[in-house]
C-alpha cells in the first residue's frame, strides 16, 4: 500500500469553510476537507449529516452559500456537473441514472461527446472494464443486468473521462458482500494509479478496511478527521453519532413457542411490469422468534410484505396462516384483527401520510383494530380526537419521539423519529405477529438501536417477528433465524449462529442450499 | 437575472390570510385595465360590476339564486377533488339531474300531490348520481381518465336535453318554442322569503355544506377521503378501498349536482328549456378551489363568483359590454388565487447568477 501524501504536500482538492444553506437551515456548516493524490478518503456520517450536500457542491450540482474550493492548488468555482467532469471529477451516484431499454454502450455514450462513434465507445468500455476488473458486456441491455453490474456501468462511465477524483456515494448499499469485495479491488487499483477516491459510507468496517483517511460529519459540521485504521468501529460510531450508541441486548430470546405465522408455497404473479413474482415462498415463525429475511433490494421483499400484510391478498385462503387461522384472502384490517401488526418500508406515503398530523397517522393503522377506543357515534363513525391524541402522546413518550409542537405533521419529523412513531404505533397494540420491512432504513444510529431493541423485546414477550432487511449488521444483531430472498424465492431458514456473511452473500446471489451441503434447517 | 421559487420551511400563515385578498386586488387591477382598454371608465365599470348588484333587495335575491347551485355543486366536487378523483362533468350531471327530476311534472302534469316535489328532488339526485357513475365505472373497470370521460359526458347530456325539449317533451301548446309545459304549482320549489324570488335551493345548499364540513372534519369517512386523496398507497395500508372511494365521491358529487339541477329548474325556471345553466357546473370548479376545497370556504367563494354573474348582466345592461366579461373575471380570479396560493408554500427569490441556480430548485 502506498503511503498517502499528507495534506501539506499540495492536496488535489482542498475546501475551506464550505457552507450550504437551505432557507435558514445549514446543511453544511463551514466544512474543511483535503484530499491528497492517490488517497481513498472516507466521508462518514449518519443519514442527514450533510454528506450528499457536500459532494453535490463538489460535483457542481449545488452552489455553495459560502466557502472556497481549490483544485490542484488553484481556487475554482464548479458551476455544473459538466465543468466538474472537465476538471477531472467523476461521480457515481447512489441512485443510478441508466436507461433500462438501452445497452451498456449506449448508456455510456449518452454522457460523452455526441460525436464519438458508438463502436469506439463499446471498444473503450470493454478495455476499461477489463483493465479495472469490472467485467461488462457493452452490448448487453441494462434491464438484464444485476444491480452490481449496473453500478459497474456508472463506474466505467466515470473512468472513461479519465478523472483524477472519483466520488462514490454509498456504493456498497446495493451490493452483496462478494460484489462489494470486487469493488474494493477496483478502488485499490485506482489508488495505485494515483487517482483519488472520495468514499461516502456509513459502514464502519469497510471504511476501516479500505480508506486512508476519514472525515466525519455530524449535523453539517466536521466532527472528526482521523486515520480509520487506527480507530475502532465504536470510536468511529461515537464521532458519527456524538454519543455512545446503546448496544442491543438479546439475552433470553428463545424461539420455542407455537407457530404463529405460516406461509406455504405462496406464489404471486408480478402485479406490474416492474415487480418481481414470488415463487413458492414458504416460511414458519414461532412465538419468540425473530426471522430476518436478507436480500439485495428488489428481489421480492415488497411483494412478500404485500402478501403477508394482506394489502394485496392472495387467491388461496389456506396458504397463509396467522395464529393458526387461514387468512390468505383476508385484507390488511382483517389480519390486524387476528393480532398482526405491519410496518412497511416506505415511511412517506405508505406507512404514513406526510401531510397529516401524527394523531391522524395513528388512526391510519388502527381505525379498525381500535374501533372501540377511537370511534363513536355508531355508523356515523365520529372520530374521538381526544382518545386518538392521547394515544399518540403515549406512543411518542414510550418511543422517545422528538417532535416540534403538540401534534405536528408526520412529514416534519426526521426519518428516525417518524420511524420510531410508526413502529411504536404497532408495538402499542402488543401484536402477536409483527412484520416489518427495512426497520431502520435511513434512520440515525440512536433511533435504529432503540427500534431493534424494541423488536427483540417484543419477541421476548412471546410474539413472532419477521424483519425484512438489507442491512446484514442489523440482521446479525437481532435475528434468531435467517432466510434469504433472491429473485422472489425464499431460501430455507438457518439458525442465525450457523450462517456466515459469505454464505448469506452466496444466497443473496441466488445460489441455494444445494451448494453448501445439508446445513439447512427446515423449521417444521 | 431570474426569478426562483424557494420552498418555505413552514407554511406561511401571513400569506394564507393575505393570498385571497391579494388575488382579489390583482383581479380588480387587471379588470380595471381591461375596462380601460375597452374605452370605459375603470372605476365606474368596476362599481357597476361588483357593487351595484349588492344595493337592491331583488338583486340580493338573484345573488342567492345564482350562488345556491354553485355552492351545492362545488361542495360535492370538493369531496371528489380531496379524494383525488377529478370530476369535471358536474355541468352534465346538473343537466341530467334536471331532466330526471322533471320526469314527473312533464309526464304527469295533472298529478297534484305534496309528494311530487320530494320525489322530483330524489329523482334528480339519482339521475345526477347515475350519470356521474358512468365515469366512475369506467375509471374502476377500464382505468380510463375520469377528467376526459366526465367532461365528454357533459356535451352528451346537453344535446340530450336539447333533443328532448325540441322533440318528445316539447309543449304542444307552446307555439313551437323548444320548451316543456310549465310545471304545476306543486312541482315548484317554494320561495324562502316573501321579499323575493330566492327559493328553497339555498336551504339544501347550506345544509349540504354544513353536513359535508362535519363529515370532513369529524368523521372516519372524511378521514378516508383525505388519506386516499393524499396517498393511495397509505390508504391501502389503512385498509381503505380506493375503488369504493371513487364510487362514493363521484356518486355524491353527481347527486349534489343533480339536486342543484332540479332545484334550478323547479325553483327559478319552472320548465325545461335547451339551456338551463350559465355554466354553473364549470364555474363550481373555480368555486371549489377558491374555497380551498373546504365546504364552509366554498359558501363564501360561491357568493363571490355569483356576483360575477350578476355583475356581467349589469355591465351588459348599463355600460353595454358583453356579459362574457363575467367569464373573464372568473378566469382572472381563479388564475390569481392559484398563483397567490403559491406564496403560502414558496418564497420568491431573485437570482443574479444564472449558472449555479438550476440544481438548487431540485433540492
Amino acid at each position: 500500500m502506498t503511503v498517502s501524501e499528507g495534506p501539506e504536500a499540495k492536496p488535489l482538492l482542498s475546501i475551506r469553510g464550505l457552507t450550504k444553506f437551505f432557507g435558514s437551515f445549514a446543511a453544511c456548516d463551514s466544512i474543511d476537507l483535503d484530499i491528497g493524490h492517490g488517497e481513498i478518503h472516507a466521508l462518514l456520517g449518519e443519514n442527514g449529516a450533510g454528506k450528499s450536500t457536500l459532494v453535490k457542491m463538489l460535483f457542481g450540482v449545488l452552489e455553495p452559500s459560502a466557502g472556497s474550493i481549490s483544485w490542484d492548488g488553484a481556487p475554482v468555482t464548479i458551476a455544473s456537473p459538466g465543468e466538474a467532469r472537465q476538471r477531472g471529477i467523476g461521480m457515481v451516484f447512489q441512485h443510478f441514472s441508466l436507461f433500462e431499454a438501452l445497452t451498456v454502450a449506449e448508456n455510456i455514450a449518452l454522457s460523452l461527446d455526441a460525436r464519438i462513434p458508438l463502436a469506439k465507445i463499446a471498444e473503450e468500455t470493454a478495455t476499461v472494464s477489463k483493465a479495472y476488473g469490472l467485467p461488462l458486456d457493452p452490448s448487453a441491455h441494462v434491464a438484464d443486468l444485476s444491480v452490481g453490474e449496473r453500478q459497474r456501468i456508472e463506474i466505467v462511465r466515470a473512468l472513461l473521462q479519465n478523472p483524477k477524483l472519483i466520488i462514490l456515494d454509498e456504493p456498497t448499499s446495493v451490493l452483496t458482500p462478494q460484489e462489494a469485495e470486487r469493488l474494493f479491488e477496483t478502488l485499490m487499483r485506482l489508488k495505485a494509479e494515483g487517482r483519488s477516491v472520495l468514499y461516502i459510507s456509513h459502514r464502519l468496517e469497510e471504511v476501516r478496511r479500505i480508506c486512508d483517511r476519514a472525515t466525519v460529519l455530524r449535523h453539517g459540521k466536521v466532527t472528526g478527521a482521523c486515520d480509520p485504521k487506527r480507530e475502532t468501529p465504536a470510536s468511529l460510531a461515537r464521532m458519527m453519532v456524538g454519543t455512545e450508541v446503546a448496544e442491543v441486548k438479546r439475552e433470553g430470546l428463545a424461539d420455542t413457542g407455537e407457530v404463529l405465522v405460516e406461509m406455504k408455497d405462496v406464489s404471486v404473479a408480478p402485479r406490474t411490469p416492474f415487480s418481481v413474482s414470488l415463487k413458492d415462498v414458504s416460511l414458519k415463525v414461532r412465538a419468540g422468534e425473530v426471522l430476518a429475511i436478507a436480500g439485495v433490494a428488489g428481489n421480492g421483499q415488497s411483494e412478500l410484505f404485500d402478501a403477508l400484510s394482506g394489502e394485496y391478498p392472495i387467491a388461496d385462503e389456506g396458504r397463509i396462516r396467522l395464529r393458526g387461522r387461514a387468512v390468505g384472502r383476508l385484507g390488511i384490517n382483517g389480519r390486524r384483527l387476528v393480532g398482526a401488526g405491519f410496518v412497511p418500508e416506505e415511511r412517506h406515503g405508505h406507512a404514513a401520510v406526510p401531510g397529516l398530523p401524527l394523531s391522524d397517522n395513528l388512526l391510519l393503522a388502527r381505525s379498525r383494530s381500535d374501533k372501540k377506543a377511537f370511534l363513536s357515534g355508531g355508523f356515523l363513525s365520529v372520530l374521538r380526537r381526544d382518545a386518538i391524541q392521547s394515544a399518540a402522546r403515549r406512543i411518542c413518550s414510550v418511543m422517545d419521539v422528538r417532535k416540534s409542537g403538540e401534534d405536528p405533521a408526520a412529514g416534519s419529523l426526521s426519518g428516525g423519529n417518524l420511524q420510531k412513531f410508526i413502529v411504536g404505533r404497532e408495538l402499542d397494540r402488543q401484536p402477536s405477529v409483527l412484520v416489518i420491512n427495512q426497520p431502520t432504513w435511513g434512520v440515525d444510529a440512536g433511533a435504529a438501536s432503540r427500534i431493534r431493541q424494541a423488536l427483540i423485546d417484543l419477541a421476548k414477550a412471546g410474539s413472532a417477528v419477521i424483519v425484512i432487511s438489507q442491512d446484514l449488521d442489523e440482521i446479525f444483531e437481532i435475528a434468531t433465524t435467517i432466510a434469504v430472498i433472491s429473485d422472489g424465492k425464499l431460501s430455507a431458514p438457518y439458525p442465525a449462529g450457523d450462517l456466515s456473511m459469505e454464505q448469506i452473500g452466496l444466497l443473496m446471489g441466488g445460489i441455494h442450499e444445494s451448494h453448501f451441503g445439508g446445513e439447512a434447517r427446515y423449521a417444521s | 437575472m431570474r426569478l426562483e421559487l424557494q420552498k418555505r420551511a413552514q407554511v406561511s400563515t401571513l400569506f394564507s390570510i393575505l393570498s385571497p385578498l391579494l388575488a382579489l386586488a390583482l383581479t380588480l387591477v387587471v379588470g380595471g385595465i381591461m375596462f380601460w382598454a375597452l374605452g370605459k371608465s375603470p372605476t365606474g365599470a368596476l362599481y357597476t360590476f361588483f357593487v351595484e348588484p349588492l344595493l337592491d333587495v331583488w338583486s340580493l335575491h338573484e345573488l342567492v339564486i345564482k350562488a345556491a347551485p354553485l355552492i351545492l355543486i362545488a361542495v360535492g366536487l370538493a369531496i371528489c377533488y380531496r379524494s383525488n378523483n377529478w370530476n369535471i362533468g358536474a355541468e352534465g350531471q346538473f343537466t341530467i339531474g334536471a331532466i330526471t327530476g322533471s320526469i314527473l311534472p312533464v309526464l304527469y302534469p295533472e298529478w297534484h300531490s305534496p309528494m311530487i316535489l320530494p320525489l322530483m328532488l330524489v329523482m334528480g339526485m339519482i339521475g345526477g348520481a347515475l350519470y356521474a357513475g358512468i365515469p366512475a365505472f369506467l375509471k374502476i373497470r377500464c382505468n380510463t381518465n375520469e377528467i376526459l370521460t366526465s367532461l365528454m359526458l357533459v356535451y352528451i347530456a346537453q344535446l340530450f336535453l336539447d333533443w328532448l325539449v325540441r322533440g318528445p317533451w316539447r309543449d304542444p301548446q307552446g307555439y313551437n318554442f323548444p320548451q316543456t309545459k310549465s310545471f304545476q304549482v306543486e312541482a315548484v320549489l317554494p320561495e324562502v322569503l316573501d321579499s323575493g324570488r330566492a327559493h328553497m335551493g339555498i336551504v339544501f345548499t347550506l345544509l349540504a355544506a354544513v353536513l359535508l364540513w362535519f363529515m370532513m372534519r369529524f368523521m372516519l369517512k372524511g378521514f378516508q377521503v383525505s388519506v386516499l386523496g393524499q396517498s393511495a398507497r397509505a390508504g391501502r395500508f389503512a385498509g381503505f378501498s380506493a375503488k369504493n372511494m371513487v364510487w362514493f365521491s363521484m356518486l355524491l358529487s353527481g347527486a349534489l349536482a343533480g339536486l342543484a339541477g332540479i332545484s334550478e329548474v323547479s325553483g327559478s325556471i319552472g320548465h325545461l328549456q335547451p339551456t338551463i345553466s350559465p355554466g354553473y357546473g364549470f364555474t363550481a370548479i373555480i368555486v371549489a378551489f377558491l374555497g380551498r376545497l373546504n365546504p364552509l370556504g366554498i359558501v363564501a367563494s360561491g357568493f363571490v363568483l355569483a356576483l360575477t354573474y350578476l355583475g356581467g348582466e349589469a355591465a351588459q345592461l348599463s355600460i353595454g359590454i358583453s356579459d362574457k366579461v363575467s367569464r373573464v373575471f372568473q378566469g382572472l380570479i381563479l388564475f390569481f388565487v392559484l398563483s397567490c396560493d403559491t406564496l403560502i408554500h414558496y418564497r420568491i427569490r431573485l437570482i443574479f447568477n444564472p449558472s449555479a441556480a438550476t440544481a438548487e430548485a431540485k433540492n
